[in-house]
């Protein structure tokens, strides 16, 4: 294998998995310590600047990082990133003065951001202090987009929406709430320089075909109008007994606030196998502990009217079986139908994107399940002058996900308003490698692996929050457990660093690595090497990190797949050959948030 | 403070016939300096007595005093230990095997502690042929002691103070061949593929397995003009061959060309394979390694790998006819076995 690349800023940072996973690249050890250190405030300051949302997040995020995290490789579950998140964000001091501060200079640009999700709210953050004037349209009477409409409040409490989408409303947002934008061809009309399309994908999907759908409809609802209803308090009960149709997150929402405003006997019918559903495990987790049954390898047959009412719903008993190919097909198993009694049905099975309101003669195309064509990097549409993000851009994600979204998004509009490249001109992620020693046996970072285990999140009594839909379900860590869950971290971010000049090989790193991580041995092709190492090397998608060749001709290997970042190669290194140095990678935004705010120092923990 | 050792592990590291992961062989973390080569010999003893299978409970590590005596504490921590009184390791290692023969005896000692306070302790066991694998961790200085010379020293070889030693070196592997040591070794700290199976084979030889490995002493003897830095062993090194231990049960697998490979089956039944032999190396012609042995360090070189072995050597036991059991487990009945034996017995006599 050819040496490691260690100047490649993407190296390391694959290294940093939580990071590396997570859409928008939030520093994620780099606020797991400042937490530690109960610098709540800056680590609050830290995801703000990187995920905009870091109580929102803390709250309801779908955390492509902990599946990621290295320290579920070694043991049980990852740490709680999600919810030391919300360490930060419950514990913060004053974080607006940390803010940038308006009113900005003009720089005479006009934006328009139609939608007010998450994907339109970063936009407007990072391009607001670079004196752009923007313009939010949105048809609901507060911003936050599905964050409001679709999350419950006891899973999301409006308190915290409202600080959060306000932090950046404040920036000098010109708002046009309760204002449905009808026609794309008028905006184009107005005078922006430029337009961002951040309207989610708003339409749920229906069973229309299914018998007794249109004669049961008064009792038969979509699972995300149901909870924009509920949200803005047009629907505040429902019947005893409800079914929901479906999988997802949505239909666990739609089952717990069901439980919420009547439900007394609320079930979850799936059409698939239990394992194979795509709500995330501890929202199923929430649902079952609420009481709420999970039904699977049920498809619904036929919604039952009697009397122009509904009764209930007729399922087929299927299984799963699956071809060569890993497809997968739902076979019936012959079993009699299943009748289940039913005052309300709440349909959640998916959305999908619609723009009725973007004429099809401007110049934005659209290609496969109406998804407009939008380029993956720039976010720009076939219209120059149009840019896509969030869900709008390329069908139903999540709010991080937005989030990145909306920081490209920013960057290539203020680079088309300035006449740059949206390509070339594109900047390059910063990059910061500090040394981590400050002496014997002492780092800059607590290097000691601890061996707890996942520490549990509070919840109230689920008596008394089954009586007001509004109580927060989860009560959030205190700072105590806070630290301890923090604790768990391995600190990821600093690296082993390795100088192949200063090695005299005499294996002491070797010797010490208590997961075997690293060997000496001749050099060859990857798959060969892998077969030779101290430690079985089977996970592909970690990288070996390869020295250049050493006086002995040998290389250094290090397979960074379980390296616990523990420093005891460094430690046990009579030449610092081996180094920990901390690397610090950050997307770089529109305008870096540390430039216009008040000075906060941030990173030496 | 961070000097403390993470408890996870590997999650597939492989396990031994016994079930035990490498982890089961492990000792606590070592406190001699940062790069000692005693750690990467400490680190090849617990990665062949893993490969072995040794049951730790079998085995019983002793030592005298000095940096090298230190290091049982860094492996097996499992087995026993016996940590004795400087140079007088020896004496303690014949007294345990002469009570309990049963165990699989490892002696770890280092230059000073064998060649100049423990001398006359070691060839005696070297003369006796005791059963034990007696690894000196050779650095040429007194490392707990700021690195003066060792009796080991090679004369000519500077210091870290700058001064060159005047006096002869004393060649422990050379000793121990003039002595009549049936198993003699050389291996560098450095080297733990050739280590590895060196210390497997030692283990399982019945008699007096001595290994010599040079182990730099990082902080001492590292310098310029030392004969015992990592650089200066690296460029001498000369291997009499390579070395692979093959266990009784497993089949040889791999081809080399003639002439070039040797087989020697231990007393156990297991197999020792050399191969890429040096021309004209007979590692069971003990007048042969010995003037090979004077000739290499005559020109300078360091000669390592199994330098002589006498594969179906006995031990100290069979010489004096002892009972096969351990004699820590015979009982008074067996002691003593009463009047009607001593009855037989005079009047076989009379």
């Amino acid at each position: 294998m050819k040496a490691t690349n260690i100047n490649d800023p993407e190296y390391f940072h694959k290294v940093v998995d939580c990071q590396y996973a997570c859409p928008a690249h939030t520093p994620v050890p780099e606020y797991i310590r400042l937490i530690a250190a109960q610098r709540y405030t800056e680590a609050y300051m830290v995801n703000w600047e990187s995920n905009v949302f870091p109580g929102i997040l803390g709250r309801t995020c779908d955390r492509p990082c902990e599946p990621a995290c290295r320290r579920g490789r070694v043991e049980e579950k990852p740490v709680a990133i999600c919810r030391l998140k919300r360490v930060a964000a419950d514990n913060k001091g004053e974080v607006k003065p940390l803010m940038p501060q308006g009113p900005f200079p003009s720089n005479g640009k006009k934006i328009a951001l139609i939608g007010g999700g998450p994907a339109s709210l970063t936009v407007a953050r990072d391009l607001a202090p670079l004196g752009y004037e923007l313009h939010l349209y949105d048809d609901q009477r507060k911003g936050g987009g599905m964050m409001r409409s679709q999350i419950p409040a006891f899973r999301l409490p409006e308190s915290v929406l409202d600080e959060e989408v306000n932090y950046i409303l404040d920036l000098g947002i010109h708002t046009h709430f309760n204002h449905y934008v009808e026609s794309m061809k008028e905006i184009l009309e107005k005078d922006y320089d430029a337009i961002f399309i951040g309207t989610g994908a708003p339409r749920g999907g229906d069973l229309p075909k299914l018998p007794g759908r249109q004669e049961a409809d008064a009792n038969i609802h979509i699972g995300i109008q149901w909870l924009a209803n509920v949200a803005f308090e047009h629907t505040d009960k429902i019947g005893k007994k409800v079914i929901v149709l479906g999988g997802g997150n949505t239909a666990m929402d739609c089952c717990r606030t069901s439980r919420r405003l009547g439900g007394e006997s609320v079930t979850v019918v799936v059409r698939s196998p239990f394992n194979t559903m795509k709500a995330s495990p501890w929202e199923i987790e929430d649902a079952q502990r609420e009481g709420i049954p999970i039904l699977n390898n049920m498809p619904p047959k036929e919604f039952v009217v009697e009397n122009g009412k509904l009764k209930g719903v007729l399922f087929e008993k299927v299984e799963a079986k699956y071809d060569e190919n890993g497809r997968r097909t739902l076979v019936p198993t012959g079993e009699p139908d299943v009748f289940l009694e039913a005052d309300d049905v709440l349909i959640a099975i998916g959305q999908d994107n619609a723009f009725p309101w973007i004429e099809r003669d401007l110049g934005i195309e659209f290609g496969k399940w109406d998804l407009p064509a939008v380029n993956k990097t720039t976010f720009q549409s076939t219209l120059p002058k149009v840019f896509f993000g969030g869900d709008a851009a390329f069908g139903p994600e999540n709010v991080i996900t937005a989030v990145a979204h909306g920081h490209q998004a920013a960057i290539s509009i203020d680079l088309f308003c300035r006449g740059g490249d949206l390509h070339s001109d594109r900047p390059a992620p910063t990059v910061n490698l500090i040394q981590q020693k400050m002496g014997i046996h002492e780092w800059m970072y607590d290097a000691y692996v601890v061996d707890d285990q996942r520490y549990p999140v509070p919840h109230v009594d689920t008596e008394l929050s089954l009586k007001d839909r509004r109580m927060e379900v989860e009560l959030g860590f205190s700072p105590a457990d806070g630290f301890k869950e923090a604790q768990r971290c391995f600190n990821c971010d600093v690296q082993t660093v390795f100088a192949d000049n200063l090695c005299i090989e005499c294996d002491a790193c070797v010797d010490v690595c208590p997961t075997s991580c690293i060997t000496f041995t001749s050099n060859g092709e990857e798959e060969d090497l892998r077969t030779r190492l101290n430690a079985p090397a089977n996970v592909l998608s970690q990288d070996l990190y390869v020295s250049e060749p050493l006086p002995t001709q040998r290389v250094m290997i290090k397979d960074e797949n379980v390296c616990l970042h523990c420093g005891l190669c460094a430690e046990r290194c009579p030449t610092a050959a081996w180094d920990m140095k901390k690397y610090l990678y950050q997307v770089t935004k529109t305008c870096n948030v540390w430039d216009v705010a008040a000075p906060v120092e941030v990173g030496q923990v | 403070m961070t000097y403390l050792r993470p408890n996870f592990r590997h999650p597939d590291l492989p396990k031994n016939a016994l079930g035990y992961t490498r982890q089961y062989y492990e000792g606590r973390l070592s406190t001699l300096c940062a790069g000692c080569g005693h750690d990467s010999i400490s680190g090849a003893i617990i990665q062949a007595c893993f490969e072995m299978a040794i049951e730790p409970h079998r085995l019983a590590k002793l030592s005298g005093i000095g940096c090298s005596s230190k290091t049982p504490t860094y492996f097996l921590a499992n087995s026993h230990g016996f940590n004795s009184v400087h140079g007088r390791m020896p004496s303690v290692a014949t007294g345990a095997n002469l009570a309990n023969r049963d165990l699989i005896y490892l002696g770890v000692s280092g230059d000073g502690d064998t060649a100049s306070i423990g001398m006359g302790q070691f060839v005696h066991a070297v003369r006796r042929n005791l059963n034990i694998t007696y690894i000196v961790m050779n650095n040429g200085c007194y490392g707990l002691t700021k690195g003066q010379d060792s009796a080991t020293a090679d004369k000519g070889s500077v210091n870290k103070t700058g001064i060159a030693n005047q006096f002869q070196t004393i060649d422990l592997a050379g000793l121990a061949m003039e002595l009549g040591a049936t198993f003699v070794g050389r291996s560098f700290s450095g080297d733990k593929e050739q280590l590895i199976p060196m210390i497997k084979a030692a283990l399982v030889h019945e008699g007096f397995a001595f290994i010599d490995v040079l182990s730099p002493c990082v902080t001492f003897n590292n310098n310029t003009g030392s004969t015992k830095s990592y650089d200066y062993v690296r460029d001498h090194i000369e291997a009499t061959a390579a070395v692979d231990y093959v266990p009784i049960k497993s089949e040889i697998t791999t081809q080399y060309a003639e002439g070039t490979n040797k087989v020697i089956r231990m007393h156990d039944g297991s197999l020792v394979e050399l191969h890429k032999l040096a021309p004209g190396w007979d590692p069971l012609d003990r007048g042969l390694a010995y003037s090979r042995l004077n000739e290499s360090r005559a020109k300078g070189e360091i000669l390592t790998g199994i330098i002589y072995m006498e594969p179906q050597s006995r031990d100290l036991h069979y010489m004096l006819d002892t009972d096969q059991r351990p004699l820590n487990t015979l009982k008074e009945a067996d002691l003593c076995p009463g009047r009607e034996v001593l009855e037989v017995i005079n009047s076989e006599n009379r």
